[in-house]
């Protein structure tokens, strides 16, 4: 009875351990099926008669096509697709302008807009073309495009041992010649001894303490983490490539969209002496009424949001004339006439202006106003900040001549997205350095590097000086994160450890990077980051855990094989287990039983809250390490309660 | 002073004294091993023996000098004790067979110091001075350069040298253990430690009956023995011989100089590395082993209810009285910790856990503090297995030192932490079933078994003391025993040289908040409690049926 049992059971570890990662592996090809159904045998219009050596721009707009298998085409092959088809294969636009629904991939079912040049001009095979007409240079191989990559790597087909994994394993290998010395030379002793063990009880002594634990989810967990990448719309070349993302050092985040909002919102009005707020306020909302820009339109907001100003429509005011801004006048406004029909002698006319300083304060005087000193001292502090100062200025005509003057200044600044400071805070907590790079001046740079909290800052970058950083940073061994879209970057992405593409960016950017965010969310560096760091801490927690768990099984089993020749041994039998034989199947059962009851936690990974490396270790080390040891005992102890009622073994 | 008071005194008053020495101890050694000028006696050294001192070696360049100079002291040791019969002050004995000459040899070039022999009646004081002697100082050294060659891959960053192994040995040698050995050797003869080159001296004893006493070199040879961590004595009772350990002072300092050095060497580490606080975080862990060993082992001996012992008062069998219980218990854990190997008592002789503990302290693969040079190795080694599991669980590929512990460092880490086991168990399981070997026991059952188990982890750890009781002078026992010491010694240094290539090759990568810090206390407690649970999962079966078996009825 004991020998089919403890036979059945160890049977059953074996089964169980590659349940994890059948599970985990489960979950990637239910994925993958829904790429495949993406990528069913389109039909290409593969324009003929067209030689690499014409430009795209001069293509004619009629050339002959022939129908070609999508599977058929070359990089270099030019295609037409139009409203309603589905695009062969990835490539650039080289041109035309269409709308493009890429939910078949992001999930996202806006659409998205394609067009040729620039850095929007990337499309992915799989995707449909909802409007217009575009051609498209392709740029992949049959069988390597963007979705055979993603179908190989959610399948795990693609997956390869990261050094990590290729360390442990070989610790774990150790480990196990380890016992199973120690299990082989214990035969010896105990024929010594004169309590020769049967085969089967070796066997299960070994099965319970070689990790069989963490052997068994330690591909699952790395399957896992990849698929928690997935699941945020992230695709990773390589599994190397989210390791690397837990070891980074630095990263290097953009400053527009990643840490602020992406564009200057007016946050202050600040006016010169003798002008009272609601004037100036009222003067800059009247600028601004035809502004479409986001900061013309933020003045607006400002306007009505902080003085209670509500927004005119155009239509609303009698005889205005809008400005528009142009480069020469680098000012916008709008011309009013108060009472009265326009241009005639007398009238009252109330010009308002708003601007770049330079160009006001000439205005002003050039009607014959004085600039107040003021003006260039707040000026001047705005900039300091590392604001943009807009001058709003009026002149009123009336019978007696021009009177201009200075009315105040919009503060314009940069809004960093709400949040981002603590983000940097934790990254700081966790040892990772953060960088802005921005196009802007120093000044503004700092300023904005300075209220996000984040380390450091370029500014005025060039794509050579990011690479300069990159190489910089790594020439001090550091690892270095970064994310980018343009074809610019791609040098960039391809020198950092971890680089992250943007989906809408150019294809040349998303050859370079090791990772694509579908949802071309730039702030997502920091959640690859922590997955990257999760996945490694739940390989050593449950490592630890698995090993600690062999200390109440030696307790177990120990004693079981020997108590009958040393009856002294029953004092290790610490939790009382009610027969060798419970206790020796008891442990087995346990060790079968541990593998199921952690793959969740395999799959979802261990609970990771960003913080240093000493408060991490102290709590993984209290949960998996002293937790592993404790819970055996309890685990083995309540299984034995219950086995020791089946007959033969209690 | 009751024996407890003055027990404690030793205990702390050792500490005391560590605590002061290691500190100039450690730095001295540093400087000796970063010093870039050479001494005019090295530089005739190197004249001598046509080495370049100015060459940094590659690690299979370090590692094929050390084994081939480990390979010539091998021979010509052998040779030495083969012949001394026919060379001045044999006193008439005429050598050992070749069997027990290879075993000495090996034994004496491994640090290992295992002796199939008695002293008095087999070597003559040339073979002593010129033979074992020596090979207590330059096997010593070697274990030292060993340890300053992983301690500069630590240190260093892409570059493929790993320092000179001729430079290391000649400065270990000249620069730190003749100079403390000369002071120690005084001091050891003002405590009434022996110094001649008397033969056997025939005397009228006081009783009127007649002994012979046999004289030597033995100051000379008892301060290299503890400091190098040697542990073969002069005379087959080792430091329980009056003539070698006289008194409970020079007890005292005996058990100070086989500390000394492995208790520096991690300071000398820590300066290296240029962060101190790495060398403090491994001493405490050494620390920690040999407070928590001395303890346990004395109140094993001082607590014991056995016949024998509430007769007698104490468990004073295979101790000597002028020791007492105290003395005994420091000696025994200080010199199995260590690698010494020198006893002052007998082991076989201790209760049944007390025994466990010294076999227990072998085989933690010594240390803590460990021998010199291999206690240092040996911890840094588990440092990195360490560092391993806690680097994952912090979230980023381990780190040691600014340098990444990859598959590389794993594969030499691991074989380094199954090696030994492998030695010890195998070693171990074929001598308790064959019957030529279970022969040489003089206890059956559990202690028969343990006397094997603790032949082998002493051989296999290159600490040499015996548990006796094991008629150890047979061909089964000098064949395999020397075998084993020398695979226990030489494999895992060459395990540890490679893995100083490696990591002097790395570049160096930076220290942040996210890098685990490597010192402080919960570092010391996940070193100790990997070093703890490696041992314990290896060993525990083999110890069941041995000293546990034994000690609990």
């Amino acid at each position: 009875m004991f020998g089919w049992t403890v036979t059945v059971w160890l049977w059953a570890t074996v089964v169980f351990a590659n349940l994890a990662e059948a599970v985990a592996e489960g979950r990637g090809k239910a994925q993958a099926a829904t790429l495949r159904s993406t990528r069913t045998h389109t039909q290409a219009r593969r324009l003929v008669g067209w030689s690499s050596g014409s430009l795209p721009g001069t293509l004619p707009r009629v050339l002959p096509e022939e129908p070609v298998s999508a599977s058929e085409l070359m990089p270099g092959d030019l295609v037409v697709v139009e409203a309603g088809q589905i695009i062969p294969g990835d490539g650039d636009v080289v041109t035309g302008v269409a709308s493009v629904d890429e939910s078949a991939i992001t999930g996202e079912s806006a659409p998205v807009i394609r067009e040729s040049g620039g850095d929007r001009s990337a499309v992915t095979g799989g995707t449909r073309v909802l409007s217009d007409r575009i051609v498209v240079r392709i740029t992949s191989r049959p069988g390597e495009t963007f979705i055979d990559r993603m179908i190989a790597l959610v399948e795990g087909a693609a997956r390869q041992k990261t050094p990590n994994e290729i360390a442990l394993n070989i610790l774990l290998a150790g480990l196990t010649i380890v016992f199973l010395l120690a299990v082989v030379t214990l035969q010896p002793f105990a024929i010594y001894s004169g309590a020769e063990q049967s085969m089967i009880t070796l066997v299960a002594l070994l099965v319970c303490l070689i990790p069989t634990t963490i052997g068994a989810l330690l591909s699952a967990i790395g399957i896992a983490g990849m698929d928690r990448l997935v699941q945020r719309n992230v695709l990773a070349m390589s599994g190397r490539a989210v390791e690397a993302a837990g070891d980074v050092d630095t990263l290097l985040l953009d400053k527009t969209g990643t840490i602020t909002l992406g564009n200057r919102q007016a946050t202050e009005l600040l006016p010169v002496p003798g002008v009272d707020e609601p004037e100036l306020a009222d003067a800059a909302q009247l600028a601004s009424l035809a502004d479409e820009t986001p900061e013309g339109r933020s003045v607006v907001v400002l306007a009505k949001e902080r003085y209670g100003l509500r927004e005119r429509a155009a239509g609303e005011l009698a005889h205005a004339t809008f400005v528009p801004f142009t480069a020469q006048t680098r000012m916008s406004g709008v011309d009013l006439v108060m009472d009265g029909p326009l241009n005639q002698p007398g009238d009252r006319a109330r010009r308002v202006r708003k601007g770049a300083a330079s160009a006001l304060t000439a205005w002003v005087r050039e009607q014959g106003g004085v600039v107040p000193p003021d003006v260039g001292r707040i000026v001047d502090g705005i900039s300091a900040s590392g604001g943009t100062p807009l001058v709003v200025a009026e002149s009123v005509a009336d019978g007696s001549g021009d009177r201009a003057r200075v009315l105040g200044v919009i503060h314009l600044k940069d809004v960093v997205k709400a949040g981002m400071r603590e983000r940097f805070d934790e990254m700081r907590a966790m040892g990772i350095r953060t960088v802005m790079i921005t196009g802007d001046n120093p000044l503004t740079a700092r300023a904005i590097a300075q209220e996000a909290g984040v380390d450091d800052f370029l500014a005025e970058a060039t794509p050579e000086d990011k690479m300069a950083l990159i190489k910089k940073e790594q020439s001090g061994g550091k690892l270095v994160a970064m994310t980018g879209d343009g074809t610019n970057d791609a040098p960039a992405l391809a020198q950092a450890d971890v680089g992250v593409a943007m989906n809408t960016g150019t294809s040349a950017a998303k050859e370079a990077g090791n990772m694509v965010d579908l949802d071309s969310n730039p702030t997502k560096l920091i959640e690859i980051v922590e997955i990257g760091k999760q996945l490694l801490i739940t390989r050593g927690a449950l490592t630890t855990f698995s090993i600690a768990n062999d200390v109440a099984k030696y307790f177990a089993i120990l004693p079981a094989m020997f108590v009958v020749t040393f009856p002294g041994l029953d004092r290790v039998n610490v939790m009382r287990l009610a027969s060798p034989n419970s206790a020796i199947l008891s442990a087995v059962i346990f060790n079968a039983l541990i593998i199921v009851a952690l793959i969740p936690l395999a799959l979802r990974g261990v609970r990771y809250r960003p913080s240093s490396a000493s408060s991490l270790l102290r709590r993984n080390l209290a949960v998996y390490g002293v937790g592993g040891l404790v819970l055996p005992f309890v685990g083995i102890k309540a299984i034995d309660l219950l086995v020791q009622f089946i007959p033969g073994i209690g | 002073m009751n024996e407890v008071t003055a027990g404690l005194l030793v205990v702390a008053s050792l500490a005391v004294a560590l605590a002061v020495l290691h500190r100039p101890m450690g730095a001295w050694m540093a400087r000796v091993y970063t010093d870039p000028g050479h001494w005019r006696l090295e530089r005739l050294v190197y004249r001598l023996g046509g080495i370049d001192p100015q060459a940094d070696q590659r690690w299979p360049v370090y590692a094929r000098s050390l084994l081939a100079f480990s390979a010539v002291s091998v021979l010509a040791l052998y040779g030495l004790i083969r012949v001394q019969a026919r060379l001045p002050l044999a006193l008439r004995l005429t050598g050992p067979d070749p069997a027990l000459a290879w075993n000495t040899a090996v034994s004496f070039v491994t640090n290992t110091n295992w002796q199939n022999y008695s002293g008095e009646s087999t070597l003559g004081h040339l073979a002593q001075m010129a033979g074992l002697a020596v090979q207590n100082f330059v096997s010593a050294a070697v274990g030292i350069a060993v340890a300053v060659a992983l301690v500069r891959g630590f240190a260093r960053a892409g570059t493929d040298r790993i320092g000179n192994f001729w430079v290391d040995l000649v400065r270990s040698c000249v620069r730190i253990l003749l100079p403390i050995a000369a002071v120690g050797a005084v001091i050891l003869i003002a405590g009434g430690v022996v110094q001649n080159l008397h033969g056997l001296t025939e005397v009228s004893t006081l009783a009127g009956g007649q002994q012979v006493v046999p004289g030597g070199p033995v100051a000379s040879q008892e301060v290299i023995k503890e400091l190098g961590t040697n542990g073969g004595g002069f005379f087959n009772a080792n430091s329980s011989h009056p003539f070698e350990n006289p008194t409970a002072l020079t007890n005292w300092f005996e058990i100070l100089l086989l500390l000394l050095i492995p208790f520096s060497l991690p300071r000398a580490f820590g300066l290296m590395v240029d962060d101190v606080r790495q060398g403090y975080a491994i001493v405490a862990v050494m620390a920690l082993f040999w407070v928590v060993s001395v303890a346990a082992l004395w109140t094993a001996e001082a607590s014991t209810r056995s016949d024998a012992a509430l007769a007698a008062g104490a468990a004073l069998e295979g101790k000597e009285v002028r020791f007492g219980i105290s003395n005994s218990a420091v000696f025994a854990a200080s010199t199995t910790l260590t690698s010494t190997g020198a006893v002052n008592s007998f082991h076989d002789s201790y209760t049944p856990l007390g025994g466990g503990m010294a076999l227990g302290n072998i085989l933690t693969g010594e240390v803590a503090p460990g021998g010199v040079g291999s206690g240092l190795y040996g911890m840094l080694v588990l440092a990195v297995i360490s560092v391993f599991v806690a680097g994952l669980m912090v979230g980023r590929t381990p780190e040691y030192l600014r340098h990444k512990i990859g598959p590389p460092q794993m594969v030499l880490a691991s074989l380094y932490i199954l090696l030994t086991p492998s030695l010890v168990l195998i070693g171990a399981a074929a001598s308790s079933v064959l019957p030529g070997p279970l022969a040489a026991r003089t206890n059956e059952g559990p202690h028969g078994l343990t006397e094997i188990l603790y032949a082998y982890a002493s051989m296999a750890n290159n600490n040499g003391s015996a548990f006796a009781g094991l008629g150890t002078n047979t061909l089964w026992y000098n064949a395999t025993g020397g075998t084993v010491m020398l695979l226990g010694r030489f494999l895992p240094m060459v395990l540890v040289l490679a893995l100083a290539g490696g990591l002097a090759r790395q570049p160096r990568i930076p220290v942040t908040e996210g890098t685990l810090p490597t010192h402080g206390p919960l570092f010391v407690g996940l070193l100790t409690a990997v070093i703890v649970l490696l041992v314990a999962l290896t060993y525990v079966p083999a110890l069941a049926l041995g000293p546990l078996a034994e000690g609990l009825r």
